[in-house]
């Protein structure tokens, strides 16, 4: 089966906050990772099975910055190397278990699950828009979440996110209104990064828009500014501002702007974890607008996000149901296909050199 | 963890001698191989005897396919090197995907890299690693003669002086390790001697136990391999341990029920108490600790051995 994801890449494995001194069990690109935070504050990343019997780790205790393996006792330090083995006054040399880079920045836990030699921590995708307010209230407000192991192929999320004509038809009544699907949109690219730019203007906000602005009856003009980095993230620059008044060239003071965070992490081939934000340059000190948009999101079943994973996971099935089913792709599209292109690039540069395998002699 | 080994076909496609004793192997699995990391061995399924057995090897390098192992012939071969030695280009293997039971840390800040004998040939690799990474790297070679010293030119290329060859006498570990950074780490592949007096010389200076990595061939010890006799009086066993057979094999070949895991002296499931003795036993596991050793109430039957004279075992056998 071919690979849906690079594993040379950084991906997101839990909040900052998340990760205190004790065990988190994650699955990231099929690897079952433990995560625990040292005494010193880094986070470390442990293959979540013991050397010995694997049992997982993530079943045992912490103390100091050494897991102990719930079953036999077996203690692994954060490099993954054993420093303990009951009843014998030795360690066999040959004892650890896989340990992961890890980083964290912009509030995430990144975990890089591929070759260690080539973890860069300065290629974590820029994911600044998390990282919270600073001292003086300046930066991005907003209060994200995550749907662990939503029933997925992760690829499927950045196809939802890559194609905000789903809103139309998926987010009907919040943000989801007809100007969208009518208007053309731009895709741009690099190596690791695509855009997809529209812009619609001289129209009626929908509703989410029409109340952060607060001016009734007023025509505005709408972004949505898409910026997707590979393998799995994405930053939607979206808002809306008074029509006319230079939003589009740049001066957005007569509007209010907004970002959609997303950083998406294969489980396996079917099963992601959707680490998500929505923040805003907008009433950042207003607390009660922070947490009324994060329930917007998640709302037990009725929230923005609710809606499209309904979609994800039922298409997914469907996918599963049928594979051999083409999967038809619209001019809607482009920005989706980019995504999946500069992915596919990812797996293909690390895939075994293919020689032909040699006839008898 | 352990593993199981996927066997494969390969093709020998070339052999060079590195010195007297030490072969460069050219094979090319057909299953293609690509860059391992530093640490890696390739196992090799062999004929030896009878029946067929396993021998791993460090990795030298790979390139496009082709993974380069140096074997080094020993006169009190088991087998293995002297069936490696018979070999030429075309000849047909069979061989593991490459494993790693010894890889080097990422994040130590400055490595001291010791290696005896053959033992350079993880070492060499990791070196090259480590100043392609542009990391702090001392590397202590020990040898017999500096005829025998392979790949010792390459690493003076990379090295400079921060290459040590030493020929005939002991490696001053002890200075070494004091000039090693805080935090640093220690890579050790060579006979058992050696390694002891690193796990010794490391103790001594006080670091911590993780931070000092090791592998040894299992083939190595204070004496002379020879043959000796075992008997093992609860099962009525005598048998002569021939000087290219283990003691662990001689067993079974009585038909002394063993078990045993590594056969590389790791484990110590294979051990056996000592019950008697004639001469000296030539411990060359790593699972008992130097003071066990001294105590010779077991030893490690995969590896170890007697050295003029007569051993006596027990066994848990009450059938």
């Amino acid at each position: 089966m071919e690979p849906t994801y690079p594993l040379n890449a950084w991906y997101a494995a839990a909040w900052g906050h998340e990760v205190a001194r004790d065990l988190n069990k994650r699955t990231v690109c099929d690897k079952d990772i433990v995560l625990f935070r040292q005494q010193d504050g880094a986070v470390a990343a442990l293959e979540d099975a013991c050397w010995h019997r694997l049992m997982p780790l993530s079943l045992g205790t912490l103390e100091g910055d050494t897991v102990v393996c719930g079953y036999h006792g077996l203690r692994f330090n954060g490099a993954g190397r054993c420093t303990f083995m009951p009843a014998q006054k030795t360690i066999n040399p040959s004892a650890g278990v896989r340990s992961f880079p890890t980083s964290e920045k912009h509030r995430l836990i990144w975990v890089w699950p591929g070759d260690p030699a080539l973890a860069d921590p300065a290629t974590i995708p820029d994911f600044h828009w998390n990282d919270g307010l600073d001292a003086d209230g300046n930066g991005w407000a907003g209060e994200g979440g995550t749907f662990y192991d939503l029933k997925c192929d992760y690829r499927l999320v950045l196809d939802n996110l890559m194609d905000l004509t789903h809103e139309t038809y998926v987010h009907a009544g919040s943000i989801g209104d007809d100007a969208i699907t009518d208007t053309p949109f731009d895709v741009t690219y690099t190596d690791r990064t695509a855009v997809v730019t529209r812009w619609m203007i001289g129209i009626h906000p929908p509703p989410f828009w029409a109340k952060q602005l607060d001016k009734p009856g007023q025509l505005v003009d709408r972004w949505q500014v898409i910026n997707f980095q590979a393998p799995s993230t994405i930053a939607g620059d979206v808002g809306v501002a008074l029509t006319g008044t230079g939003a589009r060239v740049g001066d957005r003071s007569q509007g209010v702007n907004g970002c959609f965070l997303a950083a998406i992490t294969p489980a396996s081939g079917t099963t992601c974890h959707y680490f998500w934000n929505f923040v805003r340059t907008f009433r950042r000190d207003d607390e009660a607008l922070t947490k009324a948009i994060n329930v917007a999101h998640v709302n037990g079943g009725n929230g923005v996000y609710d809606q499209d994973h309904r979609v994800l996971e039922a298409q997914q099935a469907a996918i599963l149901k049928q594979p051999r089913a083409p999967f038809y792709h619209l001019n809607i599209d482009a920005g989706a296909l980019w995504a999946r292109r500069l992915i596919d690039q990812m797996i293909a540069q690390e895939r075994v050199p293919q020689r032909p395998v040699l006839a008898a002699e | 963890m352990a593993e199981l080994i996927e066997w494969g076909p390969a093709t020998l496609r070339g052999v060079r001698d590195l010195t007297a004793d030490i072969r460069l192997f050219e094979i090319e699995p057909a299953v293609p191989v690509r860059a391992v990391a530093p640490g890696s061995h390739l196992s090799l399924l062999l004929p030896i005897g009878a029946g067929s057995d396993v021998r791993s090897y460090s990795i030298v390098s790979v390139t496009e396919g082709v993974v380069r192992i140096a074997v080094k012939l020993l006169p009190e071969s088991r087998g293995g090197s002297a069936y490696m030695w018979s070999l030429a280009a075309g000849a047909r293997l069979t061989v593991s995907r490459p494993r790693n039971h010894f890889p080097l840390g990422r994040d130590a800040g400055d490595y001291l890299l010791v290696a005896g004998g053959i033992g350079i040939t993880p070492i060499h690799g990791m070196a090259l690693a480590l100043v392609e990474a542009g990391l702090p790297v001392r590397v202590l070679y020990g040898v017999r003669d500096l005829a025998d010293a392979a790949f010792a030119e390459e690493l003076r290329g990379l090295l400079g002086d921060r290459l040590v060859v030493t020929a005939g006498s002991p490696l001053d570990l002890d200075a070494a390790i004091a000039a090693l950074a805080p935090g640093g780490e220690l890579y050790v592949c060579g006979p058992i001697g050696m390694l002891e007096a690193a796990k010794r010389a490391w103790k001594t200076s006080g670091r911590p136990v993780a931070k000092l990595r090791f592998e040894t061939f299992g083939s190595s010890g204070r004496y002379a391999t020879e043959a000796f006799t075992v008997s093992i009086p609860r099962l009525g066993v005598e048998v002569e341990v021939p000087r290219t057979m283990s003691l662990l094999d001689a067993l079974e070949g009585a038909g002394v029920q063993m078990i045993y895991h590594c056969r590389r002296g790791e484990c110590g499931l294979c051990a056996l108490p000592i019950v008697g003795l004639e001469g000296v036993v030539d411990h060359r596991d790593v699972f008992f600790t130097e003071a066990e050793k001294d105590e010779n109430s077991s030893l490690c039957t995969c590896v170890s051995r007697v050295t003029g004279g007569v051993l006596t075992l027990d066994v848990g056998s009450r059938s």
